[in-house]
């Protein structure tokens, strides 16, 4: 299989994030014959005298109707080098939640910006969101070049005030990408163009192959799902537990403890499929036995080897606010942490970092970015965000309305 | 009953294979599957009798081996399917040990819940939804497992992994949860149920690479063989009861195969003369018209998927 590289587009309405991708796709060859018909004929319905790309990947009825992205579209295509997953993403405040939808499961961003109106408050709302999710790799693209006559100053103009932003928010593992573009005219996007003969790097296609993914994990876990229990003749005592290796590879004799239990034991043997294994590689999905019989279920994490964590009932975290109805501090919530799920209650501790543009109260209210203090009924994994992407992670239920109402970063 | 096993070592059971070298597609497809059996009390494997659903079911069966699978299949039976599929899932139902549950498209006809399409272009594929939403609500599932992919249709990409629909059946697309990370909230309410959709982010050609790689079987209408055929819109219909044909509408025999497989009076069929896996896949790779190109349900406007999924559809 190719290594599969997964983008998010970002930036403000309008700024040409969904044309780029069409664009993507069309130099790629990757739109079939009967798909780029279907934009022709649209196109030509409308009356354009160009071909409207973001048809491709605008695939809600009201998102044509309203010539705007409502919710992400996940698109596919591959080039000789590597294969690509791109969520599309809408630049309207009101669905920045379906913005964090396709952010949270990329490895890149490609922030677009409009040359004629620089940098806009949901440029600035979609590169803090990036830079909580922590992602290491940023292809900022001033778009509609052909509008500003390809300006080399207009380009280093916008540069400028994106590099004060990364200054803001910094992170040091973070690589940052400029490059001038026309997604309609076609302009550095698989080619340098000519229009731009100042700028010397890579167009975007280039710039997109040559980045190396390299997420960096601490700890070694299994985060069970199922409790396997076949119950039958042949494996009448079987008792093993579904889970997929995350943060590094697991082998039969490493000891684990559970938690919350903080029960110990060690690996037994590793299975798929009826196959056993000495050793699974990170991103496995396997049952384990294990060599005593303690108390695991779904929902428990097993931390491999004598990797450190802390346990802990109250916890600070970063927390994008995605659900209608506010945060209420007297309410109780329920906690996701991967398959773990606890009651707890939230307090806003901090300053806000980004506020909805009409919200005046101090509560996290839809689209809020700020700092919360939480307890929670049990213990849980307190390891921060930075340390451990997928242990630091969770997201909040709201069990009146069964919605995902927030998505937090432990600090 | 333990279920048999499905690996390519048949006779040694828990070999010593030394290091599991992940396929993360096939990963992340197990996991979205174990969650849905962690998460909800009452799952359904939504079972077409294509490529898509029978790489779901060794998908599943993979995900928990060696227990048995901890769903039951529901096929929405048209009544007007092609043969060869039908006796293929009877086969792996056999097989693997499963529960096989079909409602059929009939029954509403008769009990005069849904109405016969007439005409050229009748089909029962809009049909199957009152059926699926009947059988769902009679066996009372929760979540039904689908093989639906994001690269087979534009209103599909747009979908989430767990999809929540309400009593009626609806997606309501312009308001979907939110979904982060890897982190799946199936929490609905009484009534609602869950579409999961574990191939979500394969395409096309990682389900021919990957039926190639675990050596799974397909029925054979995938393959190229002869076929009585007739064309109508540029597309190549088959010759069947089920399937009305004008009599001025000429007949052919010819080479075909199927790329994608609903029932016969939607599905039309592609030259090829790729009679085995390698050269099926090699034509995909080639191929300059998408899979579901080849799908008449789809051609009856540009908003047809979201409009079907919007009432319930698969
Ligand atoms: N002149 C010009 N117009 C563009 C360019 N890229 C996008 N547009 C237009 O800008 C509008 C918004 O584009 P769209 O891709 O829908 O923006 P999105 O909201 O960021 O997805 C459309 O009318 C596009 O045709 C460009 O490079 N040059
Ligand atoms: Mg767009």
């Amino acid at each position: 299989m190719k290594n599969v590289l997964k983008i998010a587009t970002a930036g403000s309405v309008d700024d040409g994030k969904s044309t780029l991708i069409g664009r993507l796709l069309y130099e790629t060859k990757s739109l079939e014959e009967d798909k780029l018909k279907a934009i022709e004929t649209s196109s030509r319905n409308k009356g354009y005298d160009y071909l409207d790309f973001s048809l491709a990947t605008d695939g809600l009825i009201a998102e044509r109707e309203q010539g705007i992205t409502i919710d992400v579209a996940h698109i596919y295509f591959s080039t000789n080098l590597r294969s690509y997953i791109i969520a599309d993403t809408p630049g309207h405040e009101e669905y920045t939640r379906n913005m964090i939808t396709g952010a949270s499961n990329s490895d890149v961003a490609i922030i677009l910006v409009d040359a004629r109106k620089g940098k806009l408050p949901q440029t600035e709302r979609h590169f803090l969101i990036n830079h909580l999710l922590l992602t290491n790799h940023i292809v900022v693209a001033v778009n509609k070049m052909d509008l500003v006559d390809y300006s080399e100053e207009v380009f280093l103009e916008i540069k400028k005030t994106i590099e004060e932003l990364a200054i803001e928010y910094p992170d040091a593992n973070r690589t940052i990408h400029f490059v001038p573009i026309s997604a309609l005219k076609g302009d550095n996007i698989i080619e340098p163009s000519l229009n731009t003969s100042w700028y010397n790097e890579k167009p975007v296609l280039n710039i997109l192959e040559s980045i190396e993914v390299n997420n960096s994990f601490n700890t070694v876990s299994l985060n069970i799902q199922n409790v396997i229990r076949p119950k039958t003749e042949q494996y009448h005592d079987f008792r093993g537990y579904a889970a997929t290796v995350r943060g590094g590879d697991l082998a039969v004799g490493d000891s684990i403890e559970v938690v919350a239990s903080g029960q110990k034991s060690k690996i037994k043997s590793i299975y798929l499929a009826g196959d056993s294994f000495k050793k699974a590689k990170e991103g496995s999905a396997v049952i384990v036995e294990l060599e005593n019989d303690i108390n695991v279920t779904r929902g428990d994490f097993l931390i491999v080897g004598n990797d450190k964590y802390v346990k802990q009932k109250s916890i600070e975290a970063q927390l994008c606010w995605m659900d209608h109805t506010a945060l209420s501090e007297r309410s109780t919530y329920l906690l996701q942490q991967g398959t773990s799920r606890v009651r707890c209650k939230l307090k806003v501790s901090g300053e806000k970092l980004m506020k909805h543009h009409l919200n005046e109260t101090d509560a996290l209210a839809i689209n809020d970015i700020g700092t919360v203090s939480i307890k929670t009924s049990k213990e849980i994994i307190g390891t921060s965000y930075a340390t451990d992407k997928n242990l630091g992670r969770f997201i909040i239920i709201d069990e009146k309305t069964n919605n995902t109402a927030g998505v937090g970063f432990i600090l | 009953m333990t279920p048999q096993k499905l690996s390519k070592i048949e006779n040694v059971e828990f070999t010593i294979n030394n290091i599991l070298e992940p396929n993360l597609l096939e990963s992340e497809a197990i996991y979205i599957i174990r969650e849905v059996v962690g998460q909800f009390e009452k799952p359904v494997l939504l079972f077409s009798g294509g490529k898509d659903s029978i790489t779901l079911v060794h998908l599943a069966h993979k995900a928990f081996y060696p227990a048995p699978i901890p769903f039951p299949l529901l096929h929405i039976d048209t009544g007007h399917n092609f043969p060869e599929t039908i006796a293929f899932r009877d086969e792996l139902v056999e097989k693997l040990g499963l529960k096989l549950i079909v409602a059929h498209v009939q029954d509403d006809i008769d009990a005069g819940i849904s109405k016969e399409e007439s005409g050229r272009y009748a089909s029962r594929n809009l049909l199957q939804t009152a059926t699926l939403l009947n059988a769902i609500e009679k066996h009372g599932f929760d979540a039904c497992i689908g093989g639906a992919r994001r690269d087979e249709e534009k209103a599909r990409a747009k979908e989430r992994v767990f999809s929540v629909r309400n009593e009626f059946g609806e997606w309501d697309e312009k308001n979907q949860r939110p979904e982060v990370f890897e982190l799946l909230n199936g929490t609905i309410d009484h009534g609602q149920n869950v579409r999961a959709f574990p191939l979500s982010n394969w395409t096309e050609l990682d389900v021919w690479n990957y039926i190639r790689s675990e050596h799974i079987e397909i029925p054979s209408i995938y393959f190229a063989h002869q076929r009585e055929v007739f064309i109508r819109d540029s597309m190549i219909w088959s010759v069947s009861p089920h399937v009305y044909k004008d009599e001025d509408e000429v007949t052919q025999k010819s080479w075909v195969r199927f790329r994608t497989v609903g029932d016969m009076s939607c599905t039309a069929a592609v030259f090829s003369h790729a009679t085995e896996i390698d050269a099926v896949i090699e034509e995909i790779t080639d191929s300059k018209i998408s899979e579901r190109g080849a799908r008449i349900d789809d051609k009856r406007s540009e908003g047809a998927m979201e409009k079907r999924k919007q009432q319930g559809y698969f």
